[in-house]
């Protein structure tokens, strides 16, 4: 049988406020244990929670960003359940009425575009640590990152593979980067993604029965952990058997999945309105106010760079991976306008590979957007060849000569050979010397030509514009 | 001294004829020669209170003295005092230490008033009898075999008994009204959100509302002035102009029409209550009011409304005393889940326990519709009933209770006959209105009966002028148990 899998994504972005949901204090992520958690955090008998502003403007931003609807009111609920590193024995979460409804994202795989909608996102304050190694069969509790800022999202099951996931996991990394809400450190925990994963025999409607993964904290877990998943409960069902409902969690070290708990032990969650937070009422006056503070969407960003600079789908879909990279591309064009293949080509290339390389981020690259102009600028008009130019990339980015491009190509003696009479005269040279080779030339062995142009440049250390010797070797040749 | 008014006190201390520090000795005195017999107060912190004492004498030196400057005030001890164990009446809470202070206790320091000490009050102001509590039960002053009433029945008897000049108090469903009135003082709950609920240990949010005990509606009017205003730290906290309670206290009742819902006046109330409670309305009629008959249809679904709802949310709030962080946690246990069982078992008395397996009950899967949301709709009815009613009146009155004090021991295995005791003051929880409770005589056995103020949203100055016109008529406020 043919099987179909579907994917569902619920990703917890941790919004970059200052402070956290409702008390002051602070998000900063590696503080010593509790020295960030206030009477507040502590649920203290008494404290009252007071919502944060800017965790509210950062959900606009998103639904704004997927065309969902701001909702006004919205709800804040609680979330009731008794664990040690919840403090007030409820998570303040948004249950009937989230901020931010509906929505969709485009995502890329292998060329093709696809929609994933959006079901919600919702803001919720995030529980702290629980702490089972060192303290002598007991457990600390470290309350820092409790009430730090969430913004749940959830997608509708619109994924069928592990790649699309992946696909509308990173599109949706970008996205929130791209827009400054969350930090996007998978590491530090600043974005998890839950798969919800199902399968059903391919062409039927009926959802499967589905398992969620959960707290997958990078995109190569969340494939592996879905591609697992996938294959046990087509295992399951070939095997005559049938999929119990439960919550599930990813060994990385054993690559495989396993049952946290199933939907018996499931709790009963009590979910009521906070009676402490009154219905949250979103002008739109201050809607179309962060409207106005919005960058251009990366989603916009790519269809200018097809429609305005003849692009490849795929070339604009990298450049706009990032804000940043987009930022650069930008930037480097403006010095060089109408090369945008060439920026473009440079920018994936050389820089991405170098960041890539040293592993630092595109916001720290040595090389300015109009340091990589002038460089290319210098391929464009023909001064040096792009070989030369690796060179030169190469001198700047170590920092040589102030990464002036014309004072290292003139150190390095790096000039192309564009003058025809010099030319002219090192093609007569070479085909003086190599009178076999030209006569084979002549009696059709194509061959002897490309032997001939590689004795010109090896002459030359290949400094002579290979353009102009082609073409110069071919009049003399064939004139 | 014990028998002044505030307005008095205040007076004596800015001609000098008494420094704080001497009055707030005398308390502390008083307090200690007959808190053993009344239980009023769970602490007393002679040191502390002194040195606020010292403070506020140096204050008043320097020329900053307010109304309340050097003023003795017991404090309820569901308010968080910073350095001053804050029990809210529970075993859970017996080693807690606030470090913190709530708004209202920030609002009363700021005002130079002096903390004499915290007050018994039912386990997580869950009672109205004032037995629930931990630290055991509280005598009513006339008649100690008496309940005070409850939550806050130390407050009310710590002023009766005068071991204090003015208390607070917190009201979730008559908190404060009903034992004002079995203590025969003066209560009142303002309009919901007036009053800072941060630091305010919380028993039901969406009611508790904290408010000033006293000897009569003048000194109501000036403990108002103190404790109201808008609290940054509270998203309930109502953002208004800030006002003088005392303004309108001496404008004539002429023309006055005053709404007597027929629901209040009917079956439930004892013949004692009835016959004070029509006396006073004479006495209302003589000063130039009127009295309009009104219906509040819904007014009968108060209690078992807040009976599905206060729990509700109590449920959820008392899930924070898990032994965890703080509070009571048990000496030995097995596991996580054994350590929540044991500690919350111990730490938590039987009335509480009940709210809270009520509570977690109506919120369930299943009957979250049928309890939690249904009770919502029809407190939105009972609001509209009120709105109805005030169309017809400029302000509403009945019995506070539906009998005098009863007896120790009488309905604490019957916690329906308990509830009951809350009838005619839960519903201006519900709604949100502002409430209050005066002495106008007294029933069987000579226990006190209160008069039950219910005034439109933001009314507090009229009913207190309401208030004070009856109490310079009468004197039933100024008869003292001691």
């Amino acid at each position: 049988m043919q099987w179909e899998i579907v994917i569902g994504l619920e990703v917890h972005a941790q919004l970059s406020t200052q402070s956290k949901i409702f008390s002051g204090s602070s998000t900063a992520y590696g503080a010593a244990p509790n020295t960030q958690a206030s009477v507040i955090d502590l649920a203290l008998p008494g404290v009252l929670p007071v919502l944060n502003k800017g965790a509210v403007e950062r959900a606009i931003k998103l639904g704004l960003s997927v065309g969902a609807k701001i909702n006004s009111p919205s709800i804040f609920a609680r979330k009731n359940y008794f664990y040690p590193d919840l403090p007030k024995g409820y998570q303040i979460s948004q249950y009937e009425l989230p901020v931010v409804q509906g929505g969709n994202i485009q995502i890329q795989v292998d060329g093709i575009e696809k929609n994933v909608r959006l079901t919600r996102a919702h803001l919720e304050e995030d529980a702290g640590k629980s702490l089972h190694e060192d303290f002598h069969g007991m457990s600390g509790i470290d309350l820092n990152r409790a009430g730090t800022p969430l913004l749940e999202i959830v997608s509708e099951p619109d994924m069928r593979s592990s790649a699309e996931a992946v696909a509308y996991a990173k599109t949706l990394h970008a996205l929130v980067r791209w827009i400054g809400i969350c930090d996007g450190n998978m590491q530090e925990g600043s974005f998890r993604c839950d798969a919800n994963v199902s399968v059903r025999p391919r062409g039927t409607e009926t959802l499967g029965t589905r398992c969620e993964i959960k707290n997958l904290n990078s995109f190569r877990f969340l494939e592996k952990a879905i591609d697992y998943e996938a294959r046990r409960q087509i295992e399951i069902l070939e095997d005559g058997g049938s999929i119990r409902q439960e919550t599930r969690l990813y060994d990385a070290n054993k690559d495989e999945t396993r049952t946290m708990r199933t939907k018996e032990d499931a709790n009963d969650y009590r979910y009521f309105p906070d009676p402490d937070l009154l219905p949250l009422e979103i002008p739109q006056s201050w809607i179309d106010q962060i409207k106005q503070t919005l960058p251009e969407l990366p989603q916009a960003r790519r269809d200018r760079y097809v429609s305005a600079f003849a692009l490849s789908a795929y070339d604009a879909s990298v450049l706009t991976s990032s804000r940043e990279m987009a930022d650069y591309f930008d930037a480097t064009l403006k010095q060089l306008p109408a090369q945008a293949k060439l920026c473009a080509n440079w920018i994936m290339g050389e820089i991405s590979g170098q960041l890539n390389k040293e592993g630092i981020e595109m916001t720290a690259c040595p090389i300015t957007p109009a340091q990589l102009a002038a460089l290319l600028a210098r391929i464009h008009d023909g001064t040096i060849s792009g070989k030369a130019a690796k060179t030169v990339f190469e001198s700047m980015w170590n920092g040589e000569l102030d990464k002036n491009v014309d004072a290292i190509i003139e150190a390095k003696g790096l000039k192309q050979i564009s003058d025809d009479s010099a030319i002219e005269k090192l093609v007569d040279q070479v085909l003086a010397a190599n009178a076999q080779q030209v006569a084979d030339y002549r009696n059709g062995k194509e061959k002897a030509f490309n032997s001939l142009v590689g004795q010109i440049m090896k002459a030359t250390q290949g400094k002579a514009n290979p353009a102009q010797v082609n073409a110069m070797l071919k009049k003399k040749l064939d004139g | 001294m014990f028998n002044a008014s505030l307005k008095q006190l205040s007076l004596q201390l800015a001609e000098k004829k008494i420094s704080s520090t001497e009055l707030t000795t005398e308390f502390i005195k008083r307090i200690k020669a007959l808190n053993p017999e009344y239980n009023a107060f769970i602490t007393v912190n002679e040191e502390l209170s002194l040195a606020q004492a010292q403070a506020a004498d140096k204050m008043r030196a320097s020329g900053k003295a307010g109304p309340l400057t050097g003023i003795p005030i017991a404090q309820k001890d569901i308010f968080c005092t910073k350095g001053w164990l804050t029990t809210c009446g529970s075993k859970m809470l017996s080693n807690f230490v606030s470090p913190y202070d709530a708004g209202v206790i920030e609002r009363f320091n700021q005002a130079g008033a002096i903390n004499i000490g915290k007050t018994n009050m039912d386990e997580f102001a869950m009672g109205s009898s004032n037995e629930t509590s931990f630290y055991g039960p509280v005598k009513n002053p006339w008649d100690h075999a008496a309940v005070p009433g409850g939550s806050s029945g130390g407050a009310a008897c710590a002023v009766a008994a005068r071991l204090a000049p003015a208390a607070t108090g917190t009201d979730t469903g008559g908190s404060i009204r009903q034992p004002a009135a079995l203590c025969g003082i003066s209560g009142i709950k303002p309009t919901y959100g007036l009053v800072s609920r941060y630091g305010m240990i919380a028993f039901a949010s969406s009611l508790d509302q904290g408010g000033p005990m006293a000897k009569s509606a003048e000194d109501l009017a000036l403990l108002l002035n103190v404790m109201t205003g808008f609290d940054p730290r509270d998203s309930t906290s109502l953002q208004r102009d800030t006002e003088d309670y005392a303004r309108d206290l001496q404008k004539p009742l002429a023309g006055l029409r005053i709404g007597l819902p027929k629901e209040y006046f009917a079956e439930g109330m004892s013949k004692d209550v009835e016959s004070a409670i029509e006396k006073a309305l004479d006495e209302y009629r003589k000063l130039g009011a009127q009295t309009v008959e009104v219906s509040l249809p819904n007014a009968p679904l108060a209690i078992p409304v807040y009976y599905v709802l206060a729990p509700a949310e109590a449920s959820s709030n008392l899930s924070r005393f898990d032994g965890v962080r703080y509070g009571h946690r048990a000496k030995s246990y097995g596991d996580l889940a054994d350590m929540y069982r044991k500690s919350r078992a111990e730490g938590f008395g039987p009335e509480v326990k009940r709210r809270i397996l009520i509570g977690t009950y109506v919120l369930s899967h299943g009957y979250y519709d049928a309890y939690y949301i249904k009770a919502q709709k029809l407190r939105r009815l009972i609001a509209q009933d009120f709105a109805d009613a005030y169309k017809q009146c400029d302000i509403i009155m009945g019995p506070t209770t539906p009998t005098v004090a009863f007896n120790l021991g009488e309905k604490s295995g019957d916690p329906i006959q308990m509830y009951l005791s809350d009838i005619y003051t839960s519903a201006a929880n519900l709604t949100g209105m502002p409430a209050m409770s005066i002495p106008v005589g007294f029933g069987d056995k000579n226990r006190p009966v209160g008069l039950h103020i219910i005034g439109n949203y933001f009314r507090e100055a009229q009913m207190l002028n309401v208030a004070h016109q009856y109490q310079l008529a009468t004197g039933w406020h100024l008869q003292s148990p001691v």
